[in-house]
């Protein structure tokens, strides 16, 4: 674990150097009486391309430009010569702050943004810019998901440092925010990870105690993953050996909140290790509204749309088993939720979907590919 | 009343009819319809006859007219007294009791560009003044000479004769020149008002030599003040060109022409007819060229006419006998009552329609005192008067909306405003209510084109004010943001001394001002 621990500082050093090396760019160029000007990735749609062996988008080939000679990329060069001036300030001082934050501090510095919109993209642009997520420079969004289990985790955030807490020590569960991203973790009895759509569902796990029964890190996704909660399944998946398995409700959305887990969005195609190719979305299963019996609502148009959008989407091209539910889905034009199984009773998921799930997983291997 | 100055024609150039006749068939045309449009009608006549009467002698015009308060005449109605005083030529003694006392019938053997709709506005305002109070209109006058003359007159409607009440005779101390004119009369002042204040801010604007002042009946005081004493030269007499005639006018000339064959006859009644071209006219409409005009029958008028129209050789008419307000007063006039950022004028060359010369006048004006409506302020004026009525169905009207403004880079909501000046020896009015022009083919493409041609000088005013308020965004751009980098990367970078970044800054004003 010692070595986990470098990994997290080490890391904070890159993103610091790499922030500097930036700086002394521009200020080269300024010095060698050039407009300071940089090249990044584009992000644009035709630059965004699925990679099979990295198992998400990923960017091509095209770069573009921002020149402070061009009078419509001046503002926004200088804007992202502040925000890694301000990444650098938080990073150095071990502060963290959030995307709304940025947008109203940059105001001290009469660098206004025209709406948040603006300022988040500039973020992405240093994120594309540097290779490091906007969490690397402490900037986190507002959103939160929470994690329960036996991990003990020491914290390296300011005040706490040294300090270790275990992840049982709270019943709502703990929220993944800044302090438990940045931490190191120490030692754990668990031997997977299941994460959840639903934060309902995820305290009826810890109720029913499943954390123990299955030996298990529960994490609750909010619906859609925050990045940095993708990000820590990630860690928990890379760093503890851990599998990882994703429950959602059984409807094309679900399925997808699934799929950003493990294939991550074209959204965030500039950065990596935001996904966990090898993670395994376990339900809700068209199949098991067949084989369950389950109570159901019908596919309304915006759904079906979007399944046939899926199924030329190219990360449901590398797993049968997506293919295959989607047809189901389309077949029987029902959708479902987790909370579905309570007309068998409300501990039923847990007694008797959930281990089936996870048994179905380990025996057959179905659905899952490993490398 | 200038042609008492200039010409003092002879009254044989005059036909009397029954005033009352004319006045009760003509009461709508001339305007005099309702109380608050014949009140309107009343200072505007009068105010023309004023300018007209100090044009004639380049003199600039001081007029001072008064509307004051009389007496309650119905509900809607009231008794008004109204005094205009000019600084005109003044009118000979002699003709004053006609002038102002009998309705008389203007001459057209001869053609003048004249403000007056009718030529006799003037007199029907009187006349209306005594049919609706029964008092008597004063008129002191004086050349200039030793006298002055004050008279007291009403109008025999029925025999159509000046009645002179009184008559006084005044040493002129001072050699005081011009006329006086007051009478009373009935109308309904609240109700005119917005269109009176508006018809002396739109004279103020063809009119820059001139100052008027009025005051109204609620002792509120509007006072256009002169930009300039140039003036333009007074319009011309000029006989009518062949293409122009009727067969009306031509019996009318036959009845009084001295000339005893059609060759004198024709050179000395057409404009732009010589020897040459009477010689060859007449060959081709077979007319003996010693032919008596007098014993020629109403069948041989009618095809003279038709021929006269046929005929392909005749010049052009002349327009040295129009007097357009010209460039430099145009601008003058505009410049002083809107007060605008930017401001093009534009004369056309003389044209003609249907045997008439004319001229058009265009201004357009941008911004500042300019007001801003949802479309184009039109300012219309025929031979310097402005059209204020029935503006859509004026031929200027749908000029402009033809325009495909876009191309201009124009919005109809810009703070922009048109001014279409047409002067001719005929106004190509449409209707007998004299408000606004036909559209006819000559006088609609001088008018396209007269508009394409300060659309286009907007368009590049407009680019050209666009391009240096684009200039000045970008160097305030460069120099606020180039700074700001500077300090950022000297911070990030870890220096301690900022970079230099005058140069680059200078840089870029060079390329801006290479760029203009």
């Amino acid at each position: 674990m010692a070595q986990k621990k470098a990994k997290i500082s080490e890391r904070k050093q890159d993103v610091l150097n790499r922030l500097q090396a930036f700086g002394k760019t521009i200020y080269n160029q300024l010095e060698e009486g050039q407009f300071p000007s940089v090249t990044m990735p584009s992000r644009s749609t035709e630059n965004i391309a699925y990679d099979e062996a990295v198992r998400q988008y990923v960017l091509g080939e095209k770069s573009v430009g921002r020149s402070t000679r061009n009078i419509r990329h001046i503002k926004p060069f200088t804007q992202l010569a502040w925000v890694a001036l301000f990444s650098n300030e938080l990073t150095s001082h071990r502060k963290t702050s959030t995307l709304r934050d940025v947008y109203y501090s940059a105001q001290a510095y009469e660098m206004t943004f025209q709406d948040q919109q603006e300022s988040n993209n500039i973020i992405t642009d240093l994120e594309t810019l540097t290779g490091f997520a906007r969490e690397d420079f402490n900037i986190f969004p507002e959103e939160r998901s929470a994690i329960f289990g036996d991990i003990d985790v020491g914290y390296t955030v300011p005040g706490y440092e040294g300090k270790t807490v275990n992840l049982t020590s709270h019943p709502d569960g703990v929220l993944i925010g800044p302090a438990i991203t940045s931490a190191d973790f120490i030692k754990t009895s668990a031997d997977k990870v299941i994460a959840i759509e639903k934060g309902a569902l995820f305290t009826r796990f810890i109720e029913e105690n499943v954390h123990n029964k299955h030996k298990s890190l529960l994490i609750s996704c909010g619906g859609q993953a925050p990045r940095q909660t993708r990000s820590f399944i990630r860690r928990l998946h890379d760093e503890l050996g851990l599998p990882v398995y994703i429950l959602t409700d059984g409807d094309p959305w679900g399925m997808h909140i699934a799929q950003v887990i493990i294939s991550g969005s074209a959204n965030a195609a500039h950065l990596r290790d935001l996904n966990t190719p090898d993670a395994v979305w376990s339900g809700v299963w068209a199949s098991d509204i067949i084989d369950y019996k389950l109570p159901t609502d019908p596919l309304d148009e915006v759904d079906i749309k979007r399944l046939y959008e899926l199924q030329k989407d190219p990360r449901y091209q590398n797993d049968p088993v997506w293919q295959r539910e989607i047809k189901v889905f389309l077949k029987i034009r029902r959708k479902t939720e987790l909370e579905a199984f309570s007309r068998y009773g409300l501990t039923y998921i847990v007694d008797e979907y959930l281990p089936a799930k996870l048994e179905q997983k380990a025996k057959a291997g179905k659905g899952i590919k490993r490398k | 009343m200038e042609k008492w100055c200039k010409q003092q024609m002879s009254q044989a150039t005059f036909e009397e009819m029954s005033a009352s006749d004319f006045f009760y068939r003509n009461r709508d045309i001339a305007g005099l319809s309702n109380p608050s449009r014949s009140i309107f009608v009343a200072i505007r006549e009068a105010v023309e006859n004023s300018l007209d009467a100090a044009e004639s002698q380049k003199i600039p015009p001081n007029i001072y007219v008064r509307l004051s308060f009389e007496s309650e005449a119905t509900k809607e109605t009231q008794v008004y007294k109204l005094r205009v005083e000019d600084n005109g030529c003044g009118i000979p003694s002699r003709f004053i009791p006609s002038a102002f006392g009998q309705v008389l019938y203007g001459s057209k053997y001869k053609l003048k560009q004249a403000r007056g709709t009718f030529g006799l506005g003037g007199k029907m305002a009187v006349l209306y003044g005594q049919i609706t109070t029964h008092q008597p209109v004063t008129v002191t006058s004086s050349t200039g000479q030793e006298k002055i003359y004050i008279f007291k007159l009403m109008i025999d409607i029925q025999r159509n004769k000046p009645i002179i009440l009184d008559r006084k005779v005044l040493i002129n101390k001072d050699n005081w020149r011009g006329t006086i004119i007051e009478f009373t009369l009935e109308g309904d002042y609240l109700r005119a008002m917005p269109k009176i204040i508006e018809y002396f801010k739109q004279t103020a604007m063809v009119n820059p030599y001139a100052n008027l002042t009025f005051v109204d009946p609620k002792g509120r005081l509007y006072k256009f003040m002169r930009a300039t004493t140039n003036m333009p030269d007074p319009p011309k007499e000029t006989m009518p060109h062949p293409y122009g005639v009727d067969v009306e006018l031509l019996q009318r000339l036959i009845q009084i022409t001295e000339f005893m064959n059609m060759s004198t006859f024709l050179r000395g009644h057409f404009h732009r007819v010589g020897e040459i071209t009477a010689q060859k006219f007449l060959e081709f409409a077979g007319i003996p060229a010693n032919k008596s005009p007098k014993k020629l029958t109403h069948e041989e008028i009618v095809r003279l006419m038709q021929n006269l129209k046929k005929y392909k050789d005749f010049l052009p008419p002349d327009a040295s006998c129009l007097s357009p307000l010209g460039e430099e007063l145009l601008k003058a006039g505009v410049t002083k009552e809107l007060n605008p950022e930017y401001l093009v004028v534009h004369q056309r060359k003389p044209s003609t329609y249907a045997g008439h010369p004319f001229i058009l006048e265009m201004a357009m004006a941008y911004g500042r005192g300019v007001p801003k409506r949802s479309n184009f302020v039109i300012y219309r004026y025929a031979n310097k008067i402005p059209l204020l009525y029935d503006e859509a169905s004026d031929v200027a009207y749908r000029v402009i909306a033809n325009v495909n403004w876009k191309r201009y880079k124009v919005h109809p909501d810009m703070p922009i405003a048109i001014v279409v000046h047409i002067c001719s020896t005929k106004v190509p009015y449409k209707t007998v209510g004299k408000e606004f022009i036909s559209d006819r083919p000559e006088v609609r493409r001088e008018e396209a084109n007269a508009i394409r041609e300060v659309a286009r000088q907007l368009q590049h005013f407009l680019a050209r004010q666009e391009h240096v308020h684009n200039e000045k965004k970008r160097l305030g751009i460069f120099s606020k943001y180039l700074p700001k980098i500077a300090e950022f990367s000297t911070t990030l970078a870890k220096e301690t001394k900022q970079p230099d970044i005058e140069k680059l800054l200078k840089s870029v004003q060079k390329y801006g001002t290479e760029e203009s």
